[in-house]
């Protein structure tokens, strides 16, 4: 079996400029913030963004990595608003496509399936249709003739996630009480990359978690890093919580740019 | 006392929901929901904000986020969302305020709101009404209201306010005053919204029982 243990600077060295990334986790949960962070000190630029959105999009939004943005919301959870992304957004700085949450997913499962599109009725009737021109709708060919948005598939170049254990093939486990949808972003991208808490033999993971623990299998994995506490500041459960300090801090810098200097100088640099 | 008339009104948003998820966002409607199924609705299902399906301290089941999708396209739920802004019809904004290309303010985003308020019941809950909240147009139509209501399961129940309860039962769908609190008048809450509201015959919203203060004093000892 191929070993796809690789390093922070390898997986950012596989991506390339105008990218869609997909980023796993959910708000201030379990983001890949190591790889964020190997993102923001790289030279890539005009990424797409596909995020179930938290302090992920607020960090590459304030390096100017994000050329458009796919999301349904942007929150540090226990702060309501990521100061970055506001600021981006306020000053029309990245193009957004802003779809009701559950059209992510739909969008994500199409390009899995390799489904040019699936129906659903989420985003009918409210403005996420009239911002978005590139959406179409769907009639049912059934008695019923319902007309239905058709979500198109929300392929992916990339996909970086974080998972609590993986072995160096690409079997990767979750721990806490949320899968999110990191498997679902693996199985929508062309290449995917899994960072973890720690790698460890792939006979550990049955004395680890019960089977359905095991998100992603190596068939969904190009890359495993090892990247003890990348999920920090965000929560990586049951490993550790989220660091709200740590948390706090980013929120007041990003809100200050005055303040946000030193914070990259002294974390992100 | 207004905190406890609130939560109360809360309550009642799920007294014949039966056996079904409820999701409120924000304290006092999650007292809200505590409270209901603690007294006259002892069938709801509740998470514990994360993955959790929970009774008190026990666990009763698992709901991802993934589940909960799926239990919105199924319509078992009844959510109860904030809005920065709603209008007469129901239509919520969370996502922006201003032009959205470059908003003047931005929001969370659209976040489930689309979805719920096309696949099942949905209610609001604003802690301070006023006129910047309850407008004549949202900026960013998030939560569909029933101007632009489509498909077979829209149903926006109701809006609890921190001056009353308001409802869209009426001939034209638009917001009609259902209960002002004791202490609010009328004229408060027509001062309060930016649009014209359906207003019949106004009762008061009912007080908490005792039985329902002790509950509450418990949930919430603040």
């Amino acid at each position: 079996m191929r070993d796809k243990r690789m390093t922070v600077a390898d997986v950012v060295g596989e991506l390339s400029d105008g990218m869609r990334i997909g980023i796993g986790g959910w708000g201030s949960r379990r983001k890949p913030m190591a790889l964020v962070r190997a993102i923001i000190r790289s030279p890539l630029k005009d990424l797409d963004v596909v995020s179930y959105g938290g302090p992920d999009v607020g960090l590459l939004a304030s390096a100017g990595k994000i050329r458009s943005l796919t999301f349904g919301f942007v929150t540090l959870d226990s702060i309501p608003y990521d100061p970055w992304f506001r600021r981006v957004r306020e000053s029309g700085r990245i193009a957004v496509r802003e779809w009701d949450e559950g059209m992510i997913q739909t969008g994500l499962r199409a390009a899995a399936h390799r489904l040019p599109f699936l129906p659903t009725r989420a985003g009918l009737g409210s403005d996420v249709v009239r911002l978005d021109p590139e959406l179409r709708m769907v009639a049912s060919p059934y008695a019923d003739g319902e007309v239905l948005l058709a979500v198109p598939a929300l392929r992916l170049d990339a996909a970086l996630v974080h998972l609590n254990r993986a072995d160096r093939f690409g079997n990767a486990q979750y721990l806490g009480p949320d899968p999110y949808f990191d498997d679902l972003f693996c199985l929508a991208a062309d290449r995917r990359y899994v960072s973890c808490e720690a790698i460890v033999d792939t006979a550990e993971f049955a004395r680890l978690g019960p089977a359905q623990s095991l998100l992603c299998n190596r068939m969904m994995v190009d890359g495993v890093v090892e990247t003890p506490g990348g999920a920090h500041f965000t929560s990586c459960a049951p490993d550790y919580g989220r660091d709200e300090e740590f948390q706090r801090a980013y929120a007041e810098a990003a809100a200050d740019l005055e303040l946000w200097p030193g914070f990259v100088d002294r974390y992100l640099s | 006392m207004n905190a406890d008339v609130c939560a109360v009104a809360c309550a009642e948003l799920f007294r014949d929901d039966g056996e079904i998820l409820v999701s409120p966002m924000g304290t006092v409607p999650r007292l809200g929901a505590l409270l209901a199924r603690r007294t006259f609705a002892p069938n709801l299902l509740l998470s514990d904000g994360e993955a959790l399906l929970v009774d008190g301290n026990v666990i009763e089941g698992w709901m991802p986020f993934r589940q909960v999708f799926d239990v919105v396209a199924a319509g078992r739920r009844h959510v109860v969302m904030g809005a920065n802004q709603i209008d007469r019809y129901g239509n919520q904004n969370i996502s922006a305020i201003g032009p959205h290309a470059q908003p003047t303010r931005q929001l969370l985003g659209v976040r489930g709101a689309p979805g719920n308020t096309v696949n099942h019941r949905t209610s609001y809950w604003v802690p301070r009404h006023s006129p910047r909240v309850f407008v004549p147009k949202v900026d960013v139509v998030s939560g569909v209201g029933y101007d632009r209501a489509v498909g077979p399961f829209h149903d926006v129940y109701r809006v609890v306010s921190d001056l009353g309860v308001f409802d869209f039962d009426s001939p034209d769908h638009g917001m009609r005053l259902v209960s002002v609190h004791p202490g609010v008048s009328v004229d408060d809450v027509i001062a309060a919204t930016g649009f014209p509201l359906h207003v019949n015959e106004a009762v008061e919203t009912r007080m908490p029982t005792d039985a329902e203060l002790t509950i509450l004093r418990e949930l919430d000892p603040a």
